[in-house]
């Protein structure tokens, strides 16, 4: 009796260095220091955050560093209950687009210390680091954002950025 | 048939390793020279294209951050394919020849130094018989300068010489990698890399971009002094089961040449996009070119070969000849996929 071959298993794996190129170095090397460094677009003014050094809608180099806040407002967000593979972090989680004091782009981040039902737009939030001695070139630096005691942003002030 | 001319090209000098720019941030400097030099304004180009692997920068979606170089505010219009940027400007001309567009912007982008490069050239082959095997690009490339050696088509010497003329050539291009004054006898006492194959019949690994503008009829006359005007463009593909093919012979290459017209007259200089020393023996066949013509005065890829880039580079300088006066008719030649297994040619006239 012949065996109909239905699938084959062949294996691939690549390893890469990645290299994240002179703005997003300088972001990097920022949160080692516990700054949030962006650089701003001549043309438009925006602040873009971690910056790639072009300004995105111009495509001309995005020089002017600016450092931003680690306060922002929760423009969005998910309430993560699923796990995935390759994923750290144990479900549930608070993933949110936070858009940062100073910043025109919002931010991906976590959301803890405050129940789930409480995480809304609007949301003012604050970066919770890691203790100074273990800041490190890494998003990691930022261990999640918690909530303000601050009243909640108006919708205007954050709808161009959803 | 419209008439359309590369107007503009630019290129970031080719590097071994390019530690400190990101891909978008090395292009934005060849995009913006390109469409300067074009005299067209950025925002009155009418389709962009771009040319690029995802597989080489290990990310999915890469193409669409590349996009960020470009500045494509207001919605442009735009498209992008998986190829060497050669591809790319190939859908730019037929874009205008459809009359939806006059003027073009065309790039290509690769940082071959991310990944094992030979290794990740192994997943464009056959998924079912071939990519499990994980033949290396240099290994399939030795087994095509083989059955070339073997039918007496080429000698290691022949070879050799190939290699020493490209980087001596390269010796005047300020943007290529490696360049300078080799003996042959000297190559040929080098040890096998993969046998038939020295070290200086593969090319460089190469980080790099480039760009170019195309423009239709009296936009590029009134734009740029001497258009370079495609006279004739075609591609071919051969089948991907290697063992299918005539790897001593190069069909597509063929093809696309006489579609293209380039056996209508002489040239004054060919661009070819030869990985391998042996390629070269096998395009020159295809193509049936004097023995005396220039053949890549860049050095071609033998001297750089930016993945993703190189093809669209041999385009740019068979133009840049034309731009500069140096050339009146000029044959520029892509290739992609392992052991020449697609070919693009072009002709060009002042």
């Amino acid at each position: 009796m012949t065996e109909i071959v239905k699938s084959i298993t062949t294996p691939i794996r690549l390893e890469y260095v990645y290299r994240a190129g002179r703005a997003t170095s300088r972001f990097l090397r920022g949160l080692a220091e516990g700054r949030i460094l962006g650089q701003r677009c001549p043309v438009t003014g925006k602040v873009y955050v971690p910056p790639r050094g072009a300004s995105p809608t111009h495509g001309v180099p995005t020089e002017e560093e600016v450092e931003v806040s680690d306060k922002g407002t929760v423009t969005t967000f998910c309430i993560v209950r699923i796990p995935s593979e390759g994923l750290s972090i144990k479900p549930p989680f608070v993933a949110a687009h936070i858009l940062l004091d100073g910043a025109d782009i919002p931010f991906f981040a976590l959301v803890h210390e405050c129940p789930f039902e409480e995480v809304r737009m609007g949301m003012r939030v604050q970066a919770v680091w890691v203790p100074k001695e273990e800041l490190a070139p890494t998003f990691e630096s930022i261990r999640y954002f918690k909530p303000l005691n601050e009243p909640d942003a108006p919708f205007d002030s954050y709808q161009e950025h959803l | 048939m419209r008439d359309v001319a590369i107007v503009s090209f630019a290129q970031v000098p080719n590097v071994r390793r390019e530690l400190d720019r990101n891909e978008v941030e090395m292009l934005m400097p060849v995009v913006t020279e390109a469409i300067e030099a074009s005299g067209i304004g950025r925002k009155e180009i009418d389709f962009t294209v771009s040319g690029s692997c995802d597989y080489i920068a290990g990310q999915p979606f890469a193409f669409v951050s590349g996009i960020d170089a470009v500045g494509p505010w207001p919605p442009i219009n735009e498209s992008h394919v998986e190829m060497d940027g050669a591809w790319a400007l190939y859908e730019a001309w037929v874009k205008i020849q459809t009359g939806q567009a006059d003027s073009a912007l065309v790039y290509a982008f690769g940082k071959s130094s991310m990944g094992d490069i030979t290794e990740v050239l192994t997943l464009q082959l056959d998924p079912y018989y071939l990519a499990p095997l994980w033949p290396d690009a240099v290994s399939l490339a030795a087994l095509q300068a083989r059955v070339l050696l073997d039918r007496g088509h080429a000698t290691e010497r022949a070879m050799a010489e190939v290699a020493a003329r490209s980087r001596r050539s390269a010796k005047a291009n300020p943007n290529a990698q490696l360049r300078g004054d080799f003996e042959i006898e000297k190559l040929l006492a080098e040890p096998y890399l993969v046998s038939p194959l020295r070290k200086h019949d593969c090319p460089p690994i190469t980080d790099g971009a480039a760009a170019i503008v195309l423009a239709a009829g009296d936009l590029a006359k009134k734009k740029c002094r001497r258009p370079a005007w495609i006279r004739g463009i075609d591609h071919r593909i051969e089948s991907h089961a290697l063992g299918a093919r005539n790897l001593a012979r190069s069909r597509s290459t063929e093809i696309a040449a006489e579609k293209a017209g380039a056996f209508a007259g002489s040239f004054d200089v060919a661009e070819l996009h030869a990985p391998f020393t042996h390629q070269e023996l096998i395009l020159r066949d295809a193509l049936r070119l004097d023995p005396k013509l220039s053949v890549n005065p860049s050095g071609g890829a033998l001297s750089a070969n930016a993945l993703m880039v190189a093809g669209l580079i041999r385009l740019g300088e068979a133009a840049r000849r034309i731009h500069a006066g140096e050339a009146r008719r000029a044959l520029a030649h892509a290739t992609s996929g392992p052991c020449l297994q697609q070919n693009l040619v072009c002709v060009m006239e002042g």
